[in-house]
């Protein structure tokens, strides 16, 4: 029954996919696609709601940027400022970063890359969907109402007793988001764990796999702990619980523990899957199996266990014990191994590769840079000393807008770029595509390289008024998130352009390996036509680029 | 088996899975992760209690006094014999006995329901007594740090009311395989949903054998 189809060998050049069924054209009713249980299509209701989501917090981002050009509170008051910055954290971080590359590029390509018809519950899955927007319509409530002042934190007891915005509103919306991160969690381990197609074994897999596995661990146990201390909040402004209230001597300081235990590894959910997919971009372009296979793999699975043991760098200046935040620190600084191990074997795998310098290449290669600088700045601010000088400060802000803005959606960009002509079966303007790349890259160092020397000469994060000699870095700050803007301006344009106008792709336009690449662009509904059998590790380049050239065909 | 599109609609294997096997390991393993995710969100609770425990103990203790060991007991007792019905009615679904399957699910709603009547009765009780601190009701503590026992009862009605809750979705899920079952499903083969069900209502169950002696016993008396 099964063909034998090996991951190295060619495959047929598929030209004209749309005079075929595949899984776009297999129905068009709007019924066809909200009670889809494909998992191709979800991921695209799943690209569609964040993109909307990112708009959004990223309109939030723009008047903030342009607010702070001056050292006055000229365009908007004190408290919309406040409500401004928790809406564009609160968007970000619980509706497009979380979500982005696992509901997104995990929900298409998990089934795809491990060989399988659908992932394990494909009901769940839709499930999901409804309630990450259900979520949303709550959290979108609210801001329309009248917004949330608290930010994306919620520190109690601001949150659960003073605060006299919508607060309920939005933890409900974020308690129910959870629920739908804990589904893709369970759904791709499950799927992960039983089924691979024949002769599949783990250490075949694709490293995005990997990495959507260890983001998955997270999702699972890290979660529901948001989901409790959300609940307790919020029972505390329903019913009067007292559990964070000092009256009752209930301690906010517990509030701080339970959100940063899942909200640190949270910045794991969203950095894994990137790390995942510049695994997957970078042997391609430079046409090489990666160096270390196994421990890019490894370091994943370290980075999902660390992840769960530095909650308390969060606390250094909040009243915890001394010898917690030295223990705290040493964790913190065990984290930088993985990712060192990483960012080495990436590199590593660049030597003496055939490298070009493709759109999502060059995303995979901003990602380095960007995540490296990230990541040092973390070791900073895991030190101590260093932290309490620059806790709550700027330096903070940039610091994690290079893990989660220059690592994140740099891996997702570079990822909606490198399967773009497998969702869609249409080529993206390549020239265009590089150009915003550029963009994106020079905007973001110009947005947030100023703010960590504004952070280390001590402005504060989260203030509306400023000294005026920080205007200068202000200013060059505002600027470079105005070339951000039109970054990712560029790609929302030329790729809805490419859906009607762009070359139709063959079904491995970039001669990569893996399942995905062997079924046609787009792919058919059950995904592939035979179940695959594998027979050979992943990333197997040299034999089919010699393949490529025996048989003359590209 | 490729090409084919989607399983006949009645059958119960479905499309993404080759056989039942598989489609059964994989509803196991992930009934576990899920109670995977439930441990971590009583634990969030759980931590919160020993902390504010091991903080003043004495007021713990003399609030946890106030508590009805009686009532306590015998819910325990109730909720346990439920997890051995449900036990029996998966054996019953696997041998095929739909009549004591039936009966079997039967058997393990009523002793729920039992549980949840007492567990309110008990409210009602704690109601009367002017020891229920929610939505400013009032709350009378004639001993020492009212602060603290009014902390007490606070974790008291979050842990319990939690757990009710999980119990009536258990119930409602019940339901549902109780319908099934009466129109012949679920047997043999196909019981995989019964076997899932019986690990979420036994983990219930165990989050009731933890509070049990956390709220009742410890301390008191």
């Amino acid at each position: 029954m099964t063909a034998l189809v090996d991951p190295g060998s060619i495959t047929v050049p598929d030209l004209g996919p749309l005079s075929r069924r595949n899984y776009l054209n297999a129905g068009y009713s709007v019924r066809s696609w909200l009670l889809t249980t494909d998992h191709k299509r979800i991921a695209l209701l799943y690209l569609m709601s964040i993109t909307f989501f990112f708009m959004l917090g990223g309109a939030a981002a723009t008047l903030l940027r342009l607010d702070l050009m001056t050292p006055q509170a000229d365009l908007v008051q004190t408290e919309t400022f406040n409500k401004l910055f928790t809406a564009h954290g609160v968007i970000m971080v619980f509706f497009f970063l979380i979500p982005s590359i696992p509901a997104v590029l995990g929900n298409f390509l998990v089934p795809l890359m491990v060989g399988a018809r659908d992932l394990a519950f494909p009901r769940l899955n839709l499930l999901s969907w409804y309630v990450y927007m259900i979520g949303g319509l709550f959290t979108l409530y609210a801001l329309l109402a009248g917004g949330v002042d608290t930010g994306w934190t919620f520190y109690a007891p601001y949150s659960s007793t003073y605060s006299n915005t919508y607060v309920m509103a939005t933890a409900v919306g974020i308690f129910i988001t959870g629920f739908s991160s804990i589904l893709t969690g369970l759904n791709f381990i499950v799927t992960i764990h039983k089924m691979r197609a024949p002769g599949l074994t783990w250490f075949r897999l694709p490293l995005f796999i990997w990495s959507i596995y260890a983001t998955s661990i997270i999702m699972v146990l890290g979660t529901p702990v948001l989901a409790i201390t959300l609940l307790l909040v919020g029972l505390e402004r329903m019913l009067g619980i007292g559990i964070f209230d000092p009256r009752l001597g209930g301690d906010p300081i517990l509030f701080q523990h339970l959100f940063w235990f899942y909200s640190h590894p949270a910045v794991y959910i969203m950095i894994l899957p990137s790390m995942g997919v510049v695994s997957e971009i970078i042997p391609c372009y430079c046409r090489k199996r990666p160096f270390g296979y196994a421990f890019i793999g490894f370091s994943s699975f370290a980075i999902a266990v660390f992840s769960f043991l530095v909650w308390g760098h969060h606390l250094f200046v909040s009243g915890q014990s001394i010898y917690a935040g030295m223990v705290f620190s040493m964790l913190s600084y065990m984290v930088a191994i993985p990712s060192a191990v990483k960012v080495f074997n990436w590199t590593a795998s660049l030597h003496k590769g055939s490298i070009s310098f493709d759109t999502p290449m060059l995303y995979a290669l901003g990602f380095v840079g960007l995540f490296t600088m990230g990541g040092l700045t973390g070791l900073f601010v895991a030190a101590l000393a260093v932290d309490v000088h620059v806790h709550d400060t700027y330096f903070i802000v940039s610091h994690f807008h290079y893990i989660m803005v220059g690592g994140a959606v740099m891996g997702y960009l570079g990822g909606i770029h490198f399967w773009w002509p497998k969702m869609t079966g249409r080529l993206y303007p390549e020239g265009w595509a590089r150009l915003s790349a550029i963009l994106i890259f020079v905007g973001f160092n110009l947005t947030f390289f100023p703010q960590y020397i504004l952070g280390y000469l001590g402005m504060p994060r989260r203030y509306h008024v400023y000294p005026p000699e920080f205007q200068v870095l202000n200013v060059m700050s505002s600027a470079g998130a105005s070339i951000l803007g039109l970054g990712y301006f560029f790609p929302l344009t030329y790729l809805i352009w490419s859906l009607y106008y762009g070359k139709r792709a063959s079904s491995n336009p970039w001669r990569a390996t893996g399942l995905e690449w062997q079924t046609p662009s787009p792919p058919p509904t059950e995904n592939f036509v035979q179940t695959p059998v594998v027979l050979d590790e992943a990333y197997d380049y040299k034999r089919m680029d010699g393949q490529l050239a025996e048989g003359g065909a590209a | 088996m490729s090409g084919e599109t989607q399983a006949p609609a009645l059958s119960p294997l479905a499309h993404q899975f080759d056989d039942l096997t598989q489609q059964n390991e994989a509803d196991d393993l992930g009934m576990w992760l899920f109670l995977c995710t439930e441990l971590m969100f009583f634990g969030g609770m759980f931590l919160a209690y020993t902390i504010y425990r091991t903080r003043d103990e004495a007021t713990f203790a003399a609030a946890s006094a106030k508590l009805e060991l009686l009532w306590g007991t015998v819910n325990t007792v109730v909720l346990l014999t439920s997890s051995l019905t449900m036990a029996l009615a998966v054996h019953a679904a696997e041998v095929r006995q739909r009549r004591k399957l039936i009966m079997l699910l039967l058997g393990t709603m009523v002793l729920g329901t039992a549980f949840l009547s007492i567990k309110f009765m008990e409210y009602y009780h704690k109601y009367v007594h002017e020891l229920m601190p929610l939505a400013g009701l009032p709350f009378k503590w004639d001993g020492t740090s009212p602060g603290h026992a009014e902390m007490f009862f606070d974790l008291y009605f979050a842990m319990t009311g939690i757990h009710a809750l999980h119990m009536i979705i258990g119930l409602g899920i019940m339901l549902v395989l109780l319908v099934k079952a009466t129109r012949g499903g679920l047997l043999g083969d196909f019981s995989g949903p019964v076997r899932v069900t019986g690990l979420y209502w036994h983990f219930v169950d165990m989050v009731w054998v933890f509070l049990f002696p956390l709220l009742y016993l410890i301390g008191a008396r």
